[in-house]
């Protein structure tokens, strides 16, 4: 404990860590991140770069401030009564909470995917997939084209391409989740945010839709929060690890779980505490 | 069945037969369950005692007048005491118009109040707005009748009304001298009441949508507003028919408010401007001086109509509200 501490944090020192790898180039830069519940300090003065194209996890015990990180890089996290965020998050070079930001617009390009899948309950299969532009008002120029296109790369067209006009409701769990991802896909964005997408799905659901990230994986910057060590060590490029608020390690993924840098972050891979 | 497995769980066995040996300790407590059970079951009943003793009464009171007019009573529209003759429609017409020209009235505001309320408003407000809202539904109805009398009726007199005469005149709703009093000022005085019932309903209604749903639309990229009507009103629809229909059900048994202000005379006329009465004015205005068995029959058999109507409102505003519970209620 007395050692320098290798992970920035506190006032003094909000410099980021540096990216271990010098080849990938930030997407997001997240700068003295503060997020609040009315008086709860749920992230502290988080600094950190995700890169680009690369699946990114977060990890660490509940209420580690993990979910609440994700939902500041869309600003859906002030949408929670009594939240609030300081510090800023650059997608970019762009801070997302600059004052000519439109969140409504930042959400088309940070997609994001909740822990339970949540598709419209009174809107088909077809109108979920299309949600994003019926919201929006946008012209789809071929929206069956994209009603396909977005289905199978969830891998999802052949098990509902006969009852596109069902309600979403009727598929199981981690049909109606990979269905919330070509949602978000149909979209475009070009950040796609994770919270616990497997968390209410079964061992087979859960395979395909690490199956999935891996092929998204090469077109979108990922940023996935799960509590399951195992999935962030088979699905990402690099590991961040959160400790009650604070980010407490973020490196190669291969390096937090075999060889960390901080003695909490080995402690909570291994499976000694949380 | 059960001495099987005790035979073969010599430990089991050993502690069955203490079971009976308790036994007598056990029917103290049932004793104060069933007195418990026999009266609250015995509330109940009274509770569906009540109106199915006024139903009884009322039909029972309405046998002469069904027995002379039969099924002309709901087409006619002669109301003459001292002859006899007795037909129910333009009380009826004045009751089902005035009410829904009151929904037509209150049910833009009452949902534009309530997505206030539940979506829009800071958090801090809510609480006390929604407050002051149903505050409203506390006003005695007789209140809303003197202010509709002194102010409502004036205003409508004297500038409302000739001015739909003069730019709105060549439609049959709005022809004749302007009174004030008639079934525009009771469709406004029953909007006024009706608004808070409305608005409160649906504002519960539309907290029951999960936030997951609000979530995923905002996620996607929603405006508040689209996430409002794509994401938050499609589920809760049903609800909001449901509490349209409790707003119908309280304009249709208003009565003091109604009668003073909407002119008592029952003549059918399309006009909003002209005068009218309704089935709870007339009840309200006549009942101590029906003079005549006929008269009092005739009387009752309104009252049994108006029974009718608000009870088959309210079973189907129940069943559609329980509707969009149910179904909001399990998304996974």
């Amino acid at each position: 404990m007395t050692t320098a501490p290798p992970v920035a944090r506190g006032p003094l020192s909000s410099e980021p860590p540096p990216l271990p790898d010098p080849e990938p180039v930030a997407r997001i830069q997240v700068r003295k991140l503060h997020a609040w519940f009315g008086g709860f300090h749920a992230v502290r003065d988080v600094s950190l770069d995700i890169p680009t194209r690369k699946v990114t996890a977060v990890i660490g015990p509940s209420g580690c401030g993990k979910s609440t990180f994700l939902r500041c890089l869309n600003r859906l996290h002030e949408l929670t009564p009594g939240a609030r965020a300081e510090g800023s998050v650059l997608l970019d070079g762009v801070d997302v909470y600059g004052r000519r930001v439109d969140p409504v617009v930042l959400r088309r390009r940070v997609g994001m995917v909740f822990q339970k899948p949540n598709p419209f309950p009174t809107m088909s299969i077809r109108d979920n997939v299309l949600a994003g532009h019926l919201l929006s008002g946008t012209r789809v120029p071929d929206p069956e084209a994209m009603v396909e296109r977005s289905l199978r790369q969830v891998a999802l067209w052949d098990e509902v391409k006969d009852k596109l006009d069902q309600s979403g409701m009727s598929l199981s769990g981690g049909q109606q989740q990979r269905l919330c991802i070509a949602r978000v896909l149909a979209v475009e964005p070009e950040v796609i945010l994770l919270d616990e997408p497997c968390s209410a799905l079964d061992p087979i659901a859960t395979a395909r839709i690490e199956e999935l990230l891996g092929e998204l994986e090469s077109r979108y910057t990922i940023v996935l929060v799960t509590h399951n060590m195992q999935q962030a060590a088979r699905t990402s490029d690099y590991t961040a690890f959160f400790y009650l608020g604070d980010l407490v390690e973020l490196d190669r993924t291969t390096t937090i779980f075999t060889n960390p840098k901080e003695r909490r972050t080995e402690d909570y891979v291994t499976g000694r505490f949380g | 069945m059960s001495a099987a497995p005790a035979e073969a769980l010599p430990h089991a066995a050993a502690t069955t037969p203490s079971a009976p040996q308790r036994a007598p300790d056990r029917p103290r407590g049932r004793l104060g369950d069933r007195l418990f059970e026999g009266v609250t079951t015995a509330l109940a009943i009274v509770v569906l005692l009540v109106p199915s003793a006024m139903l009884i009464e009322l039909v029972g009171a309405s046998r002469k007048a069904i027995g002379a007019f039969g099924a002309s009573f709901l087409t006619s529209s002669t109301w003459d005491p001292v002859h006899g003759s007795f037909g129910a429609l333009p009380f009826l017409w004045g009751t089902v118009v005035s009410s829904l020209l009151a929904l037509a009235l209150a049910v833009p505001v009452s949902i534009g109040v309530a997505i206030f309320l539940a979506e829009l408003a800071p958090h801090r407000a809510r609480g006390p707005l929604s407050f002051l809202v149903e505050l409203l539904a506390a006003i005695p109805s007789v209140v809303y009748g003197f202010w509709g009398v002194f102010v409502l009726v004036p205003l409508l007199r004297e500038h409302v009304e000739p001015w739909l005469a003069a730019h709105l005149g060549f439609l049959p709703l709005f022809q004749g001298p302007p009174l004030g009093f008639g079934m525009l000022a009771a469709g406004v005085v029953l909007a006024i009441m009706i608004v808070p019932t409305v608005s409160s309903i649906v504002r519960e209604v539309l907290r029951a949508v999960p936030a997951a749903q609000r979530e995923a639309a905002a996620g996607l990229g929603a405006t508040p507003w689209d996430t409002i009507r794509f994401a938050v009103l499609p589920s809760a629809r049903s609800g909001i028919v449901g509490a349209i229909l409790l707003g119908l059900g309280r304009a249709l048994g208003e009565t003091m408010a109604v009668t003073m202000v909407i002119g008592n005379r029952p003549k059918v006329s399309v006009s909003l401007l002209d005068p009218a009465t309704s089935m709870a004015s007339v009840l309200a205005n006549e009942f101590a001086e029906a003079d005549s068995d006929l008269y009092l029959s005739a009387l009752s058999e309104i009252a049994l109509l108006l029974f009718g109507v608000a009870l088959i409102l309210n079973l189907l505003a129940r069943w559609l509200v329980g509707a969009t519970k149910g179904r909001v209620g399990s998304p996974a």
